[in-house]
C-alpha cells in the first residue's frame, strides 16, 4: 500500500529525499537499513576525538583561569584572564558548529534514516546539554563515539558507552566524585578536605533517566549506593593538579579511566542485589545488571513506542517490545524488528507531531537541501530560532518527545515563516504538485493537495506542502 | 480624491489584515502633509541610533555593538543604523532630525499597552477611545473631502469623532502575508492546528512582530502611500503601521530588515511625494525601547526607553539629534536594564507639529494632548 510507504518514509525515517526509491516491501526497507548503518560516516569522522577536545580544553586551562580571574586584583590580570576564557568560548563553539553541521549534514543525505533516526533517539535518551561551558565542545563527540557505534548492539553496551564517556563523566560531575574512604581520602585526610566526597549526579541520572526510570525500582538509598562503586570512573588528566599528582592519573589524557586510588571500597547491595567488593569489575556488573533489569526493559519499551508511534503508545505494542527486551537481555536489533513487525506500528493514522528537529530536517531532506546557505552558524541558528537547538535540552532529561512539548503557536508560526524561506531556496527547481504525492505517498489529502495546487506561486505552494498537517505529522 | 477603483472595499479577512502593513489616511483642509509610521513591537533605539560614543556601549551590546561602526557617524557620540543610508544622507541635508532616550510616560514593558498609550496619549492604558492623531484632525482647517469610507480598523491612533478611513491594499509584494492567509485556510478543517493558528496569528500581531518582510515592502508602501498624498485632492494625514520589531532573537539580521524598509519608505516618499515633499512630516516612533544587555539569544527584550525620528523636506530642526543622554553604565540605567527615559514623547510630538502647522504649541498641546501636563 502507498501509504505503508510513507509510513516508513516519515514515521521510521527522517522523510523521503525524492529520487530515492523505497524497496517494494517497506518492512524490509526498513530493516535492511540496520544492516547498512554506517557508525562513521566520513563527515563525522573528519571531526576530533572526544580525547584530543578534552585535552585542548585541558590547554585552554579554563578552569584554572576563571579561578585566577575571581582572585585577580589587578585588572590587567582579570583582563588577560577574561581574553583567555574567551578565547577558550570560541575554541568549544567551533567545535559545537562542527558537530551540528556533520549531524545535520548525515541526517540529511542518508538512505538508511532510519537507522539515523535511532541515533537521534537514543542521543536524546542519554542526553547532554550544553549548558554546561565545560561540554559545549564536546557534545558532538559523545553522539559520535557513545551513540553511533552502540545502537545496533546490547542496551547494556550502549549504556556502557555512554557511562564511559568523558562528556558525560564531565556534564554530570561524575568526574569529580571521590569515594570518602578511598586510599586518596585516607592519604589526604578526607573529612577535612573539600574536594573530596562524593557526587551522586550520574549514578542518580542512570536509575531514573538511562535504566530503570523514574519512580520505578529504585530509593534514594540505592542512588547514594550506586555513586559508591562508581567511584574512581574519571577522566583522565582533567581533574585538579592536586589530585592528578596525588593518584598518577595522567595515564590516559582525556580518556574516560577508573583510578582504583579514587574509588569507595566495600561490598554494594543495590536494588536488592548484593555485590562484592571488585572496583572497575564490580561496577561493569552492577551497569548490566540494570541494563537487564524489568523496570529498564519496561522504560526502553515506552519510550521507543512513544518516540515512534504514538505519545500514549499502544498497551500491547509496548508490552510486545518490552517481552523481547527482557527475551533478549536488551538485544537492540531484535527490538527494532519487533517494532517494525508489530501492526500496531502501521496504523494510518498519524498519532506523533514532528519535533522541531524532525520537521526541519525532513523539509530540507524534501527539497534536496543539503546544507544550509549562509554563515558558518547557519545550522546551529536555525535550530535556535525554531525552539530546539541542538544538544541544548536544557537538562539530562532531555527533550519532551509529545506534541504538548512542540505543538505550541509560537512554534507554529516559526515553521511557516521557515517552510516560506525554505521554499524561496527550491521554488525555481521543484514543483509542489509533484513533490507532495512524491514524498508523502497515500497520505496527502486532496484537500492539501487542493491547496497547493492553488497557491499563487511555486515558492507559496511548496511552502504550504510543508507546513501541511500531513507534513507537520507523521 | 483619492482613486476608489484602487482600493479594496471589502472582503478583506480579520486575520489578513492584521498581517498586512495597513495605512489610515485622513483628509484636512491644509496642504501640510503629516505620517506617523508606528513601529509596532518596540523598536531597539539603542541599535537605531547607536551610542558608540558611550564607553559602556560596546561592553553592554557585545556581538550586537560590533557593526554600528558600519554606520554613518552622526556626531561624536552616536552612529545611525547601517541600513539606513538614505536617512543618513537626509540628515545631512537637515532633512532629518532624530531624538534619543525618548518615551511616553508608559512604564510597564507591554506591547499592547505601551502602543495604546503611545496612540491615545491617556494616563492610562485603555483610558481614551480617542488618539491623537484625530484630535489633531478636529484642530485642523475642515475640507471638502469627506474621509475615505473604507473596510477595515482604524489604528487607535486615529480613532475619535473626526470621520477617518482605513484600508488595506489589495496585493503588497509581500508573500509572507499572502502566505500566512493561505495557512489559515489550509488548517481550517484541522482541529488541532486551526486554533493554533489562530492563536499564533492574533498573539503575533498584537506585538508587531509578525511580519519580518515588513521592511522588504517599504518601497511599495511608500509609493502606494505617496500617491495617495500627493495630489491636491490627496489625504492630508496618514499612518503606516509596521511589524517586525520584537527581536528577542537574532536581532542583527531582524532590525536591520526592518529599518531598511523604514528608510525606504522614507526615502521612496521623498521622492514619490517630488514638491510636496517640502510640506511633509514624517514621525516614526514605537511604544518603548529594549533592553540594554544582549539576551541569551542574541536579541534584547522590552525595555522603556527608544529613539524617534522625523524627517520632512522643511524641518524645523533637520540635522540635529535632540537628546539628554543618561549613560549607559549599570547606575545609570532605568530599572537596572534600560536606557533611562529623559524625554517626553509628547513633547517632542507637540514641539514638530506646533512647528509644522504654525499652532501655538500650548494650544496644540491642550487640544491633542490634553491629559499631558501643562507646559508652561
Amino acid at each position: 500500500m502507498a501509504v505503508d510507504v510513507a509510513i516508513a518514509l516519515n514515521r521510521f525515517g527522517l522523510g523521503a529525499i525524492p529520487g530515492i526509491p523505497v524497496a517494494a516491501n517497506p518492512k524490509h526497507w526498513l530493516l535492511d537499513q540496520l544492516e547498512k548503518f554506517e557508525a562513521a560516516p566520513a563527515r563525522i569522522s573528519a571531526l576530533p576525538p572526544s580525547r584530543e577536545l578534552v585535552l585542548a580544553v585541558r590547554e585552554l586551562g579554563m578552569e584554572r583561569r576563571e579561578r585566577k580571574s575571581k582572585a585577580a586584583t589587578q585588572d590587567a590580570q582579570a583582563e588577560t584572564a577574561e581574553k583567555q576564557l574567551n578565547g577558550y568560548r570560541k575554541a568549544v563553539r567551533d567545535q559545537y558548529v562542527k558537530a551540528v553541521d556533520a549531524r545535520m549534514g548525515v541526517a540529511l543525505a542518508s538512505t538508511n534514516s532510519f537507522a539515523e533516526r535511532l541515533v537521534h533517539f537514543w542521543a536524546n535518551h542519554f542526553a547532554l546539554s550544553i549548558d554546561k561551558i565545560a561540554i559545549v565542545g564536546l557534545a558532538g563527540s559523545f553522539e559520535f563515539e557513545a551513540i553511533r557505534p552502540h545502537i545496533l548492539g546490547n542496551f547494556a553496551d550502549l549504556l556502557r558507552a555512554s557511562t564511559w564517556h568523558p562528556a558525560m563523566l564531565l556534564y554530570l560531575d561524575q568526574a569529580q566524585s571521590i569515594g570518602p574512604n578511598s586510599p586518596l581520602a585516607k592519604r589526604v585526610g578526607a573529612r577535612s578536605n573539600r574536594e573530596i566526597g562524593l557526587n551522586e549526579n550520574l549514578a542518580r541520572e542512570i536509575l531514573e533517566l538511562h535504566t530503570l526510570g523514574d519512580r520505578s525500582a529504585y530509593s534514594q538509598a540505592d542512588v547514594t549506593e550506586f555513586a559508591r562503586p562508581m567511584t574512581g570512573l574519571t577522566v583522565g588528566g582533567l581533574g585538579r593538579a592536586r589530585i592528578q599528582r596525588l593518584v598518577g592519573s595522567d595515564a590516559k589524557p582525556g580518556e574516560a579511566i577508573f583510578v582504583d586510588a579514587l574509588h569507595e571500597p566495600g561490598t554494594r547491595r543495590i536494588c536488592g542485589r548484593a555485590y562484592a567488593q571488585g572496583g572497575a569489575k564490580a561496577l561493569s556488573a552492577i551497569i548490566s545488571d540494570l541494563a537487564r533489569h524489568p523496570a529498564t526493559a519496561r522504560h526502553i519499551a515506552f519510550k521507543l513506542a512513544r518516540h515512534f508511534i504514538a505519545d500514549d503508545p499502544p498497551v500491547s505494542l509496548v508490552a510486545k517490545l518490552e517481552a523481547n527486551f527482557l527475551k533478549t537481555g536488551g538485544d537492540l536489533p531484535s527490538l527494532y524488528r519487533t517494532l517494525v513487525e508489530a501492526p500496531e506500528s502501521w496504523v494510518p493514522q498519524q498519532a506523533k507531531f514532528k519535533s522541531p528537529w524532525e520537521w526541519t530536517i525532513s523539509a530540507l531532506r524534501a527539497l534536496s537541501i543539503t546544507a544550509i546557505p549562509g554563515k558558518a552558524q547557519a545550522a546551529v541558528a536555525l535550530f535556535n530560532q525554531m525552539g530546539q537547538p541542538v544538544w541544548k535540552p536544557g537538562s539530562p532529561k532531555g527533550y519532551g518527545d509529545t506534541a504538548a512539548d512542540w505543538a505550541g503557536p509560537a512554534g507554529l508560526m516559526r515553521r511557516v515563516e521557515t517552510a516560506g524561506r525554505f521554499a524561496k531556496l527550491a521554488a525555481n527547481r521543484v514543483d509542489a504538485r509533484n513533490l507532495g504525492t512524491a514524498i508523502l505517498p497515500g497520505s496527502l489529502t486532496a484537500a492539501t493537495a487542493e491547496h497547493i495546487a492553488r497557491a499563487e506561486s511555486p515558492e507559496q505552494g511548496l511552502a504550504l506542502l510543508l507546513v501541511s498537517p500531513e507534513f507537520l505529522r507523521r | 480624491m483619492i482613486d476608489r477603483r484602487r482600493l479594496i472595499l471589502s472582503g478583506l479577512a480579520g486575520t489578513s489584515l492584521a498581517l498586512t502593513p495597513r495605512f489610515a489616511f485622513a483628509a484636512a483642509d491644509t496642504d501640510r502633509r503629516f505620517i506617523f509610521v508606528i513601529q509596532r513591537g518596540a523598536a531597539d533605539g539603542l541599535g537605531v541610533l547607536a551610542p558608540v560614543g558611550d564607553p559602556a556601549f560596546a561592553s553592554a551590546r557585545g556581538d550586537l555593538a560590533a557593526n554600528a561602526a558600519d554606520g554613518a557617524k552622526l556626531d561624536s557620540l552616536f552612529t545611525l543604523h547601517p541600513q539606513m543610508t538614505a536617512s543618513a544622507t537626509l540628515f545631512r541635508q537637515k532633512q532629518a532630525a532624530f531624538y534619543h532616550a525618548i518615551a511616553s510616560g508608559y512604564r510597564e514593558r507591554s506591547h499592547f499597552d505601551g502602543q495604546n498609550l503611545l496612540e491615545t496619549a491617556g494616563t492610562r492604558p485603555y483610558g481614551r477611545d480617542d488618539g491623537w492623531m484625530n484630535r489633531l484632525l478636529s484642530l485642523l482647517p475642515k475640507g471638502e473631502s469627506k474621509a475615505l469610507a473604507l473596510a477595515t480598523a482604524i489604528p487607535p491612533a486615529l480613532r475619535g469623532p473626526v470621520s477617518v478611513s482605513s484600508y488595506a491594499p489589495s496585493r503588497l509584494p509581500d508573500a509572507n502575508a499572502a502566505l500566512m492567509e493561505r495557512v489559515a485556510m489550509l488548517y481550517a478543517e484541522d482541529a488541532q492546528l486551526a486554533p493554533l493558528w489562530t492563536s499564533a496569528t492574533q498573539t503575533e500581531a498584537m506585538a508587531g512582530g509578525i511580519d519580518p518582510s515588513a521592511g522588504r515592502g517599504g518601497v511599495a508602501a511608500g509609493k502606494l502611500v505617496a500617491s495617495l498624498m500627493a495630489g491636491a485632492d490627496g489625504a492630508r494625514i496618514a499612518m503606516v503601521e509596521t511589524g517586525g520589531w520584537d527581536t528577542h532573537i537574532n536581532q542583527e539580521g531582524r532590525l536591520g530588515t526592518a529599518l531598511k524598509g523604514v528608510d525606504e519608505l522614507v526615502d521612496t516618499l521623498r521622492t514619490e511625494l517630488g514638491p510636496v515633499w517640502a510640506k511633509t512630516l514624517v514621525l516614526v516612533a514605537t511604544e518603548f525601547g529594549r533592553t540594554v544587555h544582549v539576551n541569551g539569544t542574541r536579541g534584547t527584550d522590552h525595555g522603556t526607553a527608544s529613539a524617534a525620528m522625523l524627517f520632512g523636506g522643511g524641518l524645523a530642526k533637520g540635522g540635529k539629534i535632540i537628546a539628554d543622554w543618561p549613560g549607559l553604565s549599570p547606575s545609570q540605567l532605568y530599572e537596572g536594564r534600560d536606557l533611562k527615559p529623559t524625554m517626553r514623547f509628547e513633547n517632542m510630538v507637540i514641539a514638530a507639529l506646533s512647528a509644522h502647522y504654525g499652532i501655538d504649541p500650548e494650544r496644540l498641546r491642550r487640544s491633542v494632548f490634553p491629559d499631558f501636563p501643562d507646559m508652561s
